[in-house]
């Protein structure tokens, strides 16, 4: 499952840099898609069904919205001239010292990194002992059968209650903000 | 819309409202939950609106009345929330409906009604938000 996993995770690498340098933003959107799409195939393959279905009509909500702007407006990217500064072509200390602190943190991460992984389960298996009291006794406690939901909705309903009130003041917002009325 | 697309959404847009209903009546059962069914649902309209044009006067009297649902069903779940410091222990958030068999369609006390009120606000959000965009071009780019 892991090499799938990898090669899937490869591809969404490809679409985002392709992303960024493509010429014509359709295609850019599309291969923005293939980051959205294969996340789904991610949440699938990692066993998380209710975030598979979450990400699908999202990602496609998006894609819609985004697709209808370009094609309204325009699919060129815009030109600009690259003018060459003299100061920064030739050698400065400032790219010696930026390049080694990267080195260092790279390696410093590098280290913690193989220290955690030696330490934690592989992936997947992992279970701290709060999930695994979640686990264990959520289905006699909440009466739900869906885990997820009964985390939720009972154990975390304080998070569901500022989820959706976040969802209620960004619809405020866009309301505010595309009004057309107040403007004129 | 050519007479293709608008076929084909009559054909598909009821199952598709229908798949939404199923996912969140079914969160405690199933995978899905408030927030899947409610995006399926919202995703069924705005199938609609893009097959079946855009008169805006319509879409801005939908806009509104999109807008009073969302409202009501974040009503509803603060109302559900609040009402358990009434009933049973008095904590705020607690489940006071009886719990039932677990695994059948009408039990797990209050969960399946928080669901319904976070599907009916999700669907309705995400409707008001592209009904607020379709609404802005057409009337400031045209």
């Amino acid at each position: 499952m892991e090499i799938i996993l990898s090669i899937i995770l490869v591809f969404m690498i490809i679409g985002a840099i392709y992303a960024l340098y493509a010429r014509d933003l359709l295609s850019a959107l599309i291969s923005c898609g293939i980051v959205g799409y294969g996340l789904v195939i991610c949440f699938l393959l990692l066993q998380a069904p209710d975030l598979a279905i979450v990400q699908i009509v999202v990602e496609t909500i998006t894609l819609i919205i985004m697709i209808a702007v370009i094609l309204d407006s325009s699919r060129e990217e815009l030109k600009e001239k690259k003018v060459a500064d003299p100061k920064l072509s030739h050698f400065n200390k400032w790219y010696v010292i930026n390049a080694v602190l990267v080195i260092v943190c790279l390696l410093v991460l590098l280290y913690f990194f193989k220290e955690v992984t030696g330490t934690l389960d592989p992936l997947g298996k992992h279970l701290t002992r709060m999930s695994a009291a979640y686990v264990e006794n959520a289905a006699e406690q909440t009466g739900s059968a869906n885990l997820v939901t009964g985390v939720v909705f009972d154990f975390r309903g304080y998070d569901t209650l500022g989820e959706a009130t976040i969802l209620f003041t960004a619809v405020i917002g866009v309301l505010t903000i595309l009004r057309v009325k107040g403007k004129k | 819309m050519t007479p293709i697309v608008k076929k084909v959404t009559q054909l598909v847009v009821g199952l598709i409202f229908l798949y939404g209903i199923y996912i969140i009546t079914h969160g405690h059962l199933t995978p899905g939950g408030g927030f899947a069914g409610g995006a399926v649902i919202a995703g069924a309209f705005i199938l609609l609106v893009l097959a079946y044009g855009s008169d805006v006067l319509k879409l801005r009297k939908r806009e509104e009345d999109s807008s009073v649902v969302e409202s009501t069903g974040i009503l509803i779940f603060l109302a559900l929330a609040i009402a358990a410091l009434f009933i049973g222990t008095g904590i705020f958030f607690t489940n006071y409906l009886p719990k039932g068999i677990i695994g059948e369609l009408i039990s797990a006390g209050t969960i399946p009604l928080y669901n319904i009120a976070v599907g009916i606000e999700v669907a309705a959000a995400l409707f008001t938000i592209f009904l607020a965009l379709v609404i802005y071009k057409e009337e400031v780019l045209k």
